[in-house]
């Protein structure tokens, strides 16, 4: 396979070559794997062919860090791409990058390609705004955490489907009993469990609107409320009601082998999961802490977006509006979500998945978009927006397992979390406005 | 008379030297040096904003807690490593040493895990124990041991030092086997008919004669321990639970590939180096007078 591979590779770079004249080409860095590369190809693919003037050339570059790393790589040594997908963390970054990054809205107005910023949902492109209301980032994959749950298990242990904590126990200790090694577990422990519990129970990770309003921010995640909610998992730990499986995704077996009956990620994983699961799923809101709010506020976003890097000719930026005003159409966008269970970044993709009637044959799949348009965002639910945020989450990953494993109570954990975070955020700040 | 030797000066030797001066220059002094270099500086990810700010860096370093402890899990870390890769290494050549038949076939197969890069190395192991998926938990379950890396430190860094201890052992393996071939077996035979048996041969002949060679294999075990494990600890572990398989060369790799944290990295890395010359220094002085060539 490798060598076939290689001759067609070098075959489609021949061809390539001897009609580079005629098109421009794009080149699109991205960190889609798998199946979900495979439909970036098919979305180049699709839009090379509307037209001859550009080719979009996908690229697949590794994990989201992977990839990102490797767009500034390439930038400093000037053989950057001209789209790059980066995932929503390294948006601060990205941002404080001014002279790296050609503003999406500004590249469509220059490019003269019809551009509507109040097409896109609210909740998605408010997180990639300017605090002026400047689209920077085109959104692309964007989704939320819910509650994936093991509709088999649930029926067989008699428990429904849980909208709160106090209900997340109770299923779990149900589906323990009945013989299931686990009741719950997560991945993205920061994103679900810190990030987008506050969202929905309204409450602040950090000091200056999560960071949207202003680079000199503390965080503030170390409140009596989430602590008091992570002592409450942690002790589940110890009853065998929850079990942790690791960082990002890794706990995914766990669900699908069907050990846990219940798993909070990404609505993204919608693909992975039916592929997998041998028995009946399905996915609903994430509960609620009712001791903390009556009722859910909304989720935040994770995914990625398409940053434009500087420094390229004004053919090849033409291209690119070009492509993403297709990239970003109801058709292409409506079949990109029902085929990942990414959410429909714009409000058009979301009628036209419904008039197709997709979310009617396949029930809980709008789970993402109703989470993140449930109210008004506020300034806590907006989203984040902390320099040096990848490793922000690193300290953080690191401080919970200190707790899942017994080492430390929430409360030591997080304002360890907190402090170290803060360090690393004011070492952004002096990197982003360098004295 | 007697005449004087004379050896007159000619370029020759410098040309000789020149190649491998030229490389050290590329490959190590150059790169050194910017790492020094940038070590000084606090710098944003896309090298748009630079701070000059002297030994800021390792100041940070020396008052994180984090990094302290990192410098004992990465003495163990190392230590383990460098043991088990050569003990089984030592242990493999032996035995294939007195195989006959099918020699060869043996020695491929030990040979071949130096092949595997780093990561896919690490990605093996994850799947082997992989607590839901993984054939070890599976049976480590009937001798009543739970298994999950993701929350026991020890497990995962048991699991990191396995995995990159059994990388390794090829390398060893083969050095080890050329050690063991290179005594004349004559003087073996002698031993055998004034009745030795095989672990006394061993002991009392072949380890004392292959003692170069578990010198120069510590020296190098230890290096590769050091600098290039981060590979599998990134496929195995990502340095959890909690920083528990965050050894030095992890964090180096961590902060400035992940994190795109450069100065800091960088800083880290100096320290590095200088540990490992340190390092290098004193197993040559000490460890070398017990080494008979």
């Amino acid at each position: 396979m490798p060598i076939k591979s290689m001759l067609c590779a070098s075959a489609v770079l021949a061809v390539a070559g001897s009609t580079a004249f005629a098109e421009t080409e794009i080149q699109w860095w991205h960190a889609m794997g798998g199946t979900n590369g495979e439909r970036v190809n098919k979305i180049a693919a699709d839009f090379n062919a509307t037209q001859d003037d550009y080719k979009v050339v996908p690229v697949y570059k590794g994990n989201y860090t992977e990839t990102m790393t490797a767009a500034i790589a390439a930038f400093r040594a000037k053989e950057h791409p001209q789209i790059v997908q980066v995932f929503e963390v390294g948006t601060a970054t990205m941002m404080a990058a001014k002279g790296a990054i050609y503003p999406v809205e500004k590249l469509m107005n220059d490019a003269g390609e019809p551009f509507d910023g109040d097409a896109f949902l609210p909740a998605v492109v408010s997180y990639y705004e300017t605090p002026e209301g400047e689209l920077l980032s085109m959104p692309f994959n964007s989704s939320t955490p819910v509650l994936w749950y093991n509709k088999d298990a649930l029926d067989a242990a008699g428990a429904a489907v849980p909208t709160t904590w106090d209900e997340v126990k109770t299923a779990s200790q149900k589906l323990v009993d009945n013989g299931m090694k686990c009741g719950v577990s997560f991945g993205w422990q920061s994103w679900v469990m810190i990030e987008n519990f506050s969202a929905w129970h309204n409450l602040p990770t950090g000091t200056k609107e999560n960071g949207f309003a202003g680079f000199d921010t503390e965080l503030t995640f170390n409140n009596a409320q989430v602590a008091a909610r992570l002592d409450d998992v942690a002790s589940m730990g110890k009853d065998g009601l929850f079990v942790y499986g690791g960082r990002r995704g890794d706990s995914l077996p766990m669900f699908t082998n069907g050990e846990c009956g219940m798993w909070m990620n990404s609505s993204a994983y919608y693909g992975s999961i039916s592929s997998q699961a041998q028995f009946e799923f399905g996915q609903s809101m994430l509960p609620l802490d009712t001791s903390i709010a009556d009722a859910p506020q909304n989720s935040i976003i994770g995914g990625a977006t398409l940053w434009v890097l500087e420094g390229h000719d004004e053919a090849e930026y033409k291209g690119t509006a070009k492509f993403l005003t297709y990239l970003s159409s109801p058709e292409v966008q409506s079949w990109w979500h029902q085929e990942t269970g990414y959410v429909p970044i714009t409000t058009a993709a979301y009628e036209l998945s419904k008039e197709q009637g997709f979310y009617d044959s396949n029930p809980g799949t709008d789970t993402a978009i109703k989470q993140l348009s449930l109210n008004t965002p506020t300034a806590n639910s907006r989203g984040l927006r902390y320099g040096n945020f990848v490793q922000v989450r690193d300290v953080i990953n690191e401080e919970l397992e200190a707790l899942w494993g017994g080492e430390k109570t929430a409360q030591d954990a997080l304002d360890a979390a907190v402090s170290r975070g803060n360090d690393l955020l004011r070492r952004f700040e002096r990197t982003a406005n360098p004295s | 008379m007697l005449k004087r030797v004379h050896f007159p000066t000619s370029a020759l030797p410098y040309l000789l030297v020149a190649p491998q001066i030229l490389i050290t220059l590329v490959f190590f002094i150059w790169p050194a040096s910017q790492a020094m270099y940038q070590s000084f500086l606090i710098e944003d990810a896309f090298g748009l904003g630079t701070e000059f700010v002297w030994f800021e860096n390792f100041e940070i370093l020396w008052s994180d807690s984090h990094y302290l402890a990192s410098f004992q899990r990465t003495a163990v870390f190392s230590l383990l490593v460098a043991g088990l890769s050569m003990g089984v290494a030592l242990l493999l050549a032996g035995f294939a040493q007195r195989v006959v038949r099918g020699a060869m076939f043996y020695r491929t197969l030990l040979i071949w895990p130096y092949a595997v890069a780093p990561v896919l190395a690490g990605a093996l192991w994850v799947f082997m124990f992989n607590p839901t998926l993984g054939i070890f938990p599976y049976f480590l379950e009937f001798a009543g041991i739970t298994w999950n890396h993701y929350l026991n430190g020890n497990q995962a860094m048991a699991l990191v030092i396995l995995a990159a201890a059994w990388k390794q052992v090829a390398y060893n393996f083969l050095f080890y086997l050329a050690a063991m071939q290179s005594i004349p077996n004559s003087v073996i035979e002698a031993a055998a008919i004034d009745g030795a048996g095989p672990a006394r041969r061993f002991w009392t002949i072949i380890f004392p004669l292959i003692s170069p060679t578990t010198f120069f294999l510590l020296v190098i075990n230890m290096v590769y321990a050091f600098f290039e494990t981060f590979g599998i600890i990134h496929a195995v572990t990502q340095g959890g639970p909690g920083t528990s398989t965050t050894i030095l060369v992890y964090k180096v790799f961590n902060d400035g590939f992940v994190g795109l944290d450069l100065g800091g990295s960088a800083a880290q890395s100096v320290v590095l180096m200088v540990l490992v010359i340190a390092m290098t220094v004193v197993q040559f002085r000490f460890v070398e007078r017990k080494v008979a060539y």
